[in-house]
C-alpha cells in the first residue's frame, strides 16, 4: 500500500460525445452459450451505439423469440425492451414508431422468426420502410428449440444429425431489396470491425436499415458440412467493399488517395466510406446489388458489406404526415375535438 | 301465469287491422338485389318516416356478396318506440325476381304488396291486397341509361310507398337532398323518380286499400338516425384515440372506415398535419401487434375485427394480458365459426373474448346495447385500457354496429382522460427508482413508465415469459405465482370500475330476464307484451360488462327462476354466469338462445318464456 499522501491523478474516464460511458450501454449478463454468433453482434451493438452516441433512453429495442431475441436483455439496460412473440417484431415495432417517432428503434430477430413464421410481417415492414435497424441473427437453425433447420439453410447443407438440408434458401437481402428496402447490408458475427461500421451507418439511415449477420450457433450449427459455421464463414467470406464510417460530427479526412474510394451520404450528415475492392461494387445500383446477390448465390459465396443503399425514399411515418410531437404525448386538448365539434356532427345525424 | 291463447293473439291482430286504419305501427320489407343501389333509397324511406316523428327503426339482412345475391331491408315505424325487429312484415315491396315468389307466400293474410308488375305476384295468393307497378317501364321514362334506370326504378318505389303510406312528400324530398350531400344534379334526377312514383301511385291506386298509415307525431325531435359502428368511432375520437390499425371484415370495417373519414375533419392540425395514425395493416396478426406496440409506447391505440380476427390474435392478447399492455379491441360479432355467415348477426364470441388466448387469461369485456352506448364505452374503454393495462374488448354485433338506430345525441365527453399509472421523469427523480411489477397501491395495479422518457431508472424490459417485481426473467415458482395472484386482483378490481349492470325489479314476480347487448331491445318489447297480454311481470338485468359484479348475486337470490336471454346456440354467457354463481344458485338459471343469424325479436322472446313457465308448473 502506499504511504504518500498524494493522490495520484483519476484515470481520464472514457465517454462519448454525450457524456455517456460505455457501461451505459451494456446488458445484463447473457445467458447464451459461450461462443455464440449473437453474443458477438450484442458486443458490436453495445460498441456502435457508444461510438455513434445515441442516448440510450430514446431507444426502444424489439425482438421476437428465439436465442437471437433475447439478446436485446444483454444491451442497453437503460433503454425499453420489448421482447414480443414469435415473428411479430415488426409489427409491435411499427406500433411503437407510431406512437413515437422520435424514438430511435433496433430489433433483433432470428432466421426463424424473420423468414418462417415472421415473414409476412417482414415484408410488409419492409414494404412500408418503418424506420427502424432490423438485425436478422442468421445461424440457419432454430437455436431455442435444439437445432431444426431454418429457411436460411444453404440446399446441400448438412444438420448435425447428419441430415441433408434439401431446399433452397431463402435470401433475406434480396427479398429486402425486391420490396424496396432502401439499406441492405450484410456481415458476420467474427468480423467486428465492418459489422461496428454497417451499425453505425444504419444508425445514421431514415427508414429501414436491414443487417443481415451471419451469426454461428456453436451448439447447433457449427461442424463440418454446415454452411453457417466460424470455419465455413470466415473462409468463404468475400467483402464487397472494405467499410468505415464517417460520422455527422467528425471531420472528414483524407486517409486513401483519390479514387479509391467513394462516400456515400446519410440522412443524418454521416458518410459511409467504401474502400473499393476489385470487384469495383457500386451499393447505389439496384439492378447491380440484385444481380450480384443471385451470382453468389450460385456459386456459394458468402458476400458482405454494404448491398444496397438509397437515401431518397421517404420513410413510413413521413408518408403519415403524423404531428411533430410524438403521438403518445400529445394531451387531451389537442386529440379530443371540441364540445361544439360534437354538436355540429350530431345535427347532421338528425 | 294467465292464459292467452294464440287464438286471441291471433284474434287480436285481426282487430288491429279491421278497425280502421293502423297508425305508425307496421313494419315494410324492400326485396331486391345486392348491388342495386337500394341503400340510398331505403335511407330515405326510413329517414322520411323518422322526420314525421314517427319512431323507426332499419334493418338490412345482406348476403357475403358485392352484387346479385337476394338481400333484404325492413323499416319498422313503431309509435310505442319498440325498434327490435319485428318478425311480421305488413308491407312488402318487391324487386327480387329471385325471391318474389317465397317473399309474398311468407306474408301473413291481408298484408300489402308493391311489386314490379311484369312480376305477376298476384297470382299466387287472393288474401293480399297488390299494388303492381312497371317500374322498368316508368324508369325508361327518365332515361335511357339502362344503369342508372335501375337506381332510378328503386326511388320509384320510395314514391309509390310514399303515396301509399301517406309519408309527407317534404319530407322524403328533405331526406333525398341529405342522403346526395346537396348535389344538384343527383337531387334532380332522383326528384324526377319520386314524383313519377308518387304521380303512378295516386292516379293509379286506391289507398284506402292500405290500411297502414303514416301521421305525424313529435316523438323523434332531437334525435339522430346513426350506426354503431360510427358511433363507436365517435367514441374512440372523443376518446383522443392516435393509432388505430386494422384489417378489413365484415361487419367491422365500417368502425375504422368511419373513424378515418371523421378524424380528416376533426383531427388534423392547424399546420396540416394529422395527430393520430391509421393504418391499414397486413392482417389480424398485425394489427394488433401495431396496437400492442403503440399501446406499451404511451398511444391510445386500437384496433376493431371480427370472430375470424380475433382467433387470429390469440396469442397477441394473451400477451397484452401478460405483459399488461393497454389497447381497445372491438369485436363487432357475426356469425361463425370459421367464415361461417359473414353478413349475419350473433352473439357468439363472448367466450373466445373473456378466455382469449392460451394459459392463465381472463378479460374485461364491455357489451354496448345501442348507438348511445358504442358511442360511451368507445370512449370509457381506452380509461380502462390505460388505467388496468390491458387490452379492453368492446363487444357490439352486426345488427348494431351496421344497422341505422335511433338515438337521442351523445353527450360530450367532459371528464379528464385517465391515463393511468405511468410515472414521469420527474416522478423518477423523486422517487429514484421504481418497480415495474410490483403491487404498491394494493389494487393490484403496478407503475409503468414509457419508452423515450427521460430517466436512467426509467427503463424496463417487457416479455411475455415469467418475470419478477423487478421484470426481470425469472422462473421462479414464487415469483409466478405472486405475479398471477397480482393480476387476478388487478381483475378483480376491475369489477367496480367497469360498466355496471342496469337492473329493473318489478313488483311482485319471481321471475327474471338476464341479457347484454343488441337482445336488449327484443326483452323491453317483450316485457311490454307479457305485460299487456299475459299480465305478467319479469324483472330484467342488463349485463353490460364481464366480469360481473355483487348485483348479479342478489338479483338470482331474489328470483326463483331467471332467464339468460342471448344470441348463440350453447348459452355461452349462461356458462359464464354458471361458473361466477355460489353453486346453490344455479339451479334457477333458465337459458334461452336465438342463433339463425337474424336479429332476435321479441314475439320470440315472449313465446319462449311463456312455454317454459308454463312447464315449469307442469
Ligand atoms: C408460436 C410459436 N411457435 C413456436 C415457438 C417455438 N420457438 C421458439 S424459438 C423458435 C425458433 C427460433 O429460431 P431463430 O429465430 O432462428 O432463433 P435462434 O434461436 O436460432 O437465434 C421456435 C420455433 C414459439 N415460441 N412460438
Ligand atoms: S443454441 Fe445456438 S443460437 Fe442458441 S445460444 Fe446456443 S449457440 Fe447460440
Ligand atoms: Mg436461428
Amino acid at each position: 500500500m502506499s504511504t504518500t499522501t498524494h493522490q495520484p491523478p483519476a484515470a481520464p474516464k472514457h465517454v462519448n460525445r454525450l457524456g455517456f460511458t460505455m457501461a451505459d450501454y451494456k446488458g445484463a449478463e447473457s445467458t447464451l452459450c459461450a461462443g455464440c454468433g449473437h453474443d458477438a453482434i450484442t458486443a458490436q451493438i453495445i460498441k456502435a451505439f457508444y461510438e455513434y452516441g445515441v442516448e440510450p433512453q430514446r431507444v426502444a429495442k424489439l425482438s421476437g423469440i428465439g436465442c437471437s431475441s433475447k439478446t436485446p436483455a444483454y444491451f442497453l439496460s437503460q433503454s425499453h425492451g420489448f421482447n414480443g412473440v414469435h415473428g411479430r417484431m415488426p409489427s409491435v415495432a411499427t406500433g411503437v414508431m407510431l406512437a413515437n417517432k422520435s424514438l430511435v428503434s433496433i430489433g433483433v430477430s432470428g432466421d426463424g422468426d424473420t423468414a418462417s413464421i415472421g415473414m409476412g410481417q417482414f415484408v410488409h415492414l419492409l414494404r412500408r420502410n418503418v424506420p427502424m435497424i432490423y438485425i436478422i441473427e442468421n445461424n440457419g437453425v432454430y437455436g431455442l428449440t435444439k437445432g431444426q433447420f431454418s429457411a436460411t439453410a444453404d440446399l446441400g447443407s448438412k444438420a448435425k444429425s447428419g441430415v441433408m438440408n434439401d431446399l433452397p434458401a431463402i435470401d433475406v437481402c434480396t427479398i429486402a431489396i425486391e420490396l424496396g428496402c432502401n439499406f441492405v447490408a450484410r456481415s458476420f458475427a467474427g468480423d467486428p470491425k465492418q459489422m461496428v461500421a454497417l451499425l453505425k451507418a444504419a444508425l445514421g439511415h431514415r427508414g429501414t436499415a436491414l443487417f443481415d449477420v451471419i451469426s454461428p450457433c456453436v451448439t447447433f450449427n457449427n461442424h463440418e458440412g454446415s454452411t453457417k459455421s466460424y470455419k465455413y464463414a470466415k473462409d468463404h467470406e468475400e467483402l464487397l467493399h472494405e467499410i468505415s464510417f464517417v460520422p455527422f460530427f467528425e471531420q472528414i479526412t483524407v486517409d486513401y488517395a483519390e479514387g479509391e474510394t467513394t462516400d456515400v451520404g446519410l440522412h443524418d450528415g454521416s458518410h459511409i466510406r467504401l474502400r473499393k475492392t476489385d470487384k469495383g461494387y457500386d451499393p447505389t445500383n439496384k439492378g447491380e446489388a440484385l444481380d450480384t446477390l443471385r451470382k453468389c448465390q450460385e456459386s456459394n459465396e458468402f458476400l458482405t458489406g454494404l448491398i444496397y443503399i438509397n437515401e431518397m425514399k421517404p420513410d413510413f411515418l413521413t408518408l403519415l404526415n403524423m404531428a411533430d410531437q410524438p403521438l403518445a404525448t400529445l394531451p387531451q386538448e389537442r386529440v379530443q375535438p371540441k364540445e361544439d365539434d360534437l354538436r355540429e356532427i350530431m345535427a347532421e345525424l338528425m | 301465469m294467465p292464459n292467452q291463447s294464440p287464438q286471441a293473439l291471433v284474434a287480436e291482430e285481426e282487430q288491429r287491422l279491421n278497425g280502421g286504419p293502423v297508425i305508425n305501427d307496421f313494419s315494410i320489407q324492400v326485396a331486391t338485389v345486392n348491388g342495386s343501389g337500394s341503400q340510398s333509397s331505403n335511407t330515405i324511406l326510413m329517414r322520411s318516416i323518422f322526420q314525421m316523428g314517427i319512431p323507426v327503426s332499419g334493418k338490412n339482412l345482406f348476403p357475403s356478396n358485392i352484387a346479385g345475391l337476394p338481400t333484404w331491408f325492413t323499416i319498422r315505424a313503431n309509435k310505442d318506440g319498440w325498434i327490435a325487429r319485428r318478425k311480421e312484415i305488413d308491407f312488402l315491396v318487391a324487386m327480387n325476381p329471385e325471391t318474389a315468389r317465397e317473399d309474398v307466400m311468407n306474408l301473413d293474410p291481408n298484408r300489402v304488396v308493391v311489386y314490379e308488375e311484369t312480376l305477376k305476384l298476384n297470382q299466387y295468393r287472393r288474401d293480399l291486397s297488390f299494388f303492381p307497378v312497371p317500374f322498368a317501364k316508368l324508369a325508361t321514362e327518365i332515361t335511357p341509361d339502362s344503369r342508372l334506370r335501375k337506381l332510378l326504378a328503386n326511388m320509384i318505389y320510395v314514391g309509390v310507398v310514399g303515396e301509399l303510406l301517406e309519408i309527407d312528400p317534404a319530407e322524403t324530398e328533405t331526406a333525398l337532398t341529405k342522403q346526395f350531400k346537396g348535389k344538384a344534379k343527383a337531387v334532380a334526377l332522383n326528384k324526377t323518380a319520386l314524383d313519377i312514383g308518387r304521380k303512378y301511385a295516386k292516379e293509379t291506386f286506391d289507398r284506402t286499400l292500405v290500411p297502414y298509415k303514416c301521421q305525424r307525431m313529435n316523438a323523434t325531435k332531437g334525435k339522430i338516425i346513426i350506426d354503431g359502428n360510427a358511433a363507436a368511432a365517435l367514441g374512440c375520437m372523443f376518446a383522443g384515440v392516435t393509432v388505430a390499425t386494422w384489417y378489413p371484415i365484415t361487419p367491422s370495417s365500417s368502425l375504422c372506415e368511419t373513424l378515418a373519414d371523421y378524424m380528416k375533419d376533426y383531427r388534423i392540425e392547424k399546420d396540416g398535419k394529422a395527430n393520430f395514425a391509421i393504418v391499414q395493416a397486413e392482417d389480424e396478426l398485425a394489427a394488433v401487434g401495431m396496437a400492442i406496440g403503440a399501446g406499451w409506447a404511451g398511444a391510445r391505440s386500437m384496433t376493431s375485427t371480427a370472430g375470424p380476427g380475433i382467433s387470429l390474435m390469440q396469442e397477441f392478447i394473451g400477451l397484452g394480458y401478460y405483459a399488461e399492455i393497454p389497447t381497445v379491441i372491438f369485436d363487432i360479432t357475426r356469425v361463425g365459426p370459421s367464415t361461417g355467415l359473414p353478413t349475419r348477426t350473433q352473439q357468439s364470441d363472448i367466450l373466445s373474448l373473456v378466455y382469449a388466448s392460451h394459459g392463465d387469461t381472463k378479460h374485461i369485456v364491455l357489451l354496448p346495447a345501442s348507438v348511445e352506448e358504442c358511442f360511451q364505452m368507445g370512449y370509457d374503454a381506452f380509461d380502462l385500457a390505460e388505467r388496468f393495462q390491458t387490452p379492453i374488448f368492446v363487444m357490439s354485433d352486426l345488427d348494431l354496429g351496421m344497422n341505422n338506430w335511433m338515438s337521442d345525441p351523445f353527450n360530450y365527453p367532459k371528464k379528464k382522460f385517465d391515463r393511468g399509472k405511468v410515472l414521469s421523469a420527474e416522478d423518477l427523480k423523486r422517487l429514484g427508482s421504481f418497480r415495474r411489477y410490483a403491487d404498491v397501491d394494493g389494487d393490484g395495479i403496478s407503475y409503468r413508465t414509457l419508452p423515450g422518457t427521460n430517466h436512467p431508472a426509467a427503463a424496463y424490459f417487457t416479455r411475455g415469459s415469467g418475470h419478477n417485481e423487478n421484470a426481470v426473467y425469472s422462473e421462479r415458482p414464487d415469483d409466478y405465482k405472486g405475479n398471477m395472484d397480482r393480476l387476478n386482483k388487478k381483475y378483480e378490481t376491475a369489477r367496480q370500475h367497469i360498466p355496471q349492470p342496469e337492473i329493473q325489479y318489478a313488483n311482485g314476480t319471481n321471475i327474471g330476464f338476464l341479457a347484454f347487448g343488441t337482445t336488449h331491445w327484443a326483452i323491453i318489447e317483450s316485457l311490454d307484451q307479457l305485460q299487456r297480454e299475459y299480465n305478467t311481470r319479469v324483472s330484467y338485468y342488463r349485463l353490460r360488462a364481464v366480469p360481473f359484479t355483487k348485483h348479479l348475486t342478489e338479483f338470482f337470490e331474489k328470483h326463483d327462476r331467471v332467464y339468460l336471454v342471448e344470441q348463440n346456440r350453447d348459452g355461452q354467457m349462461a356458462m359464464l354466469v354458471k361458473l361466477e354463481l355460489p353453486v346453490e344458485l344455479v339451479g334457477k338459471l333458465r337459458s334461452i338462445r336465438h342463433y339463425s343469424g337474424i336479429p332476435i325479436d321479441a314475439r320470440f322472446v315472449t313465446d319462449a318464456l311463456v312455454g317454459a313457465e308454463k312447464g315449469e308448473q307442469n
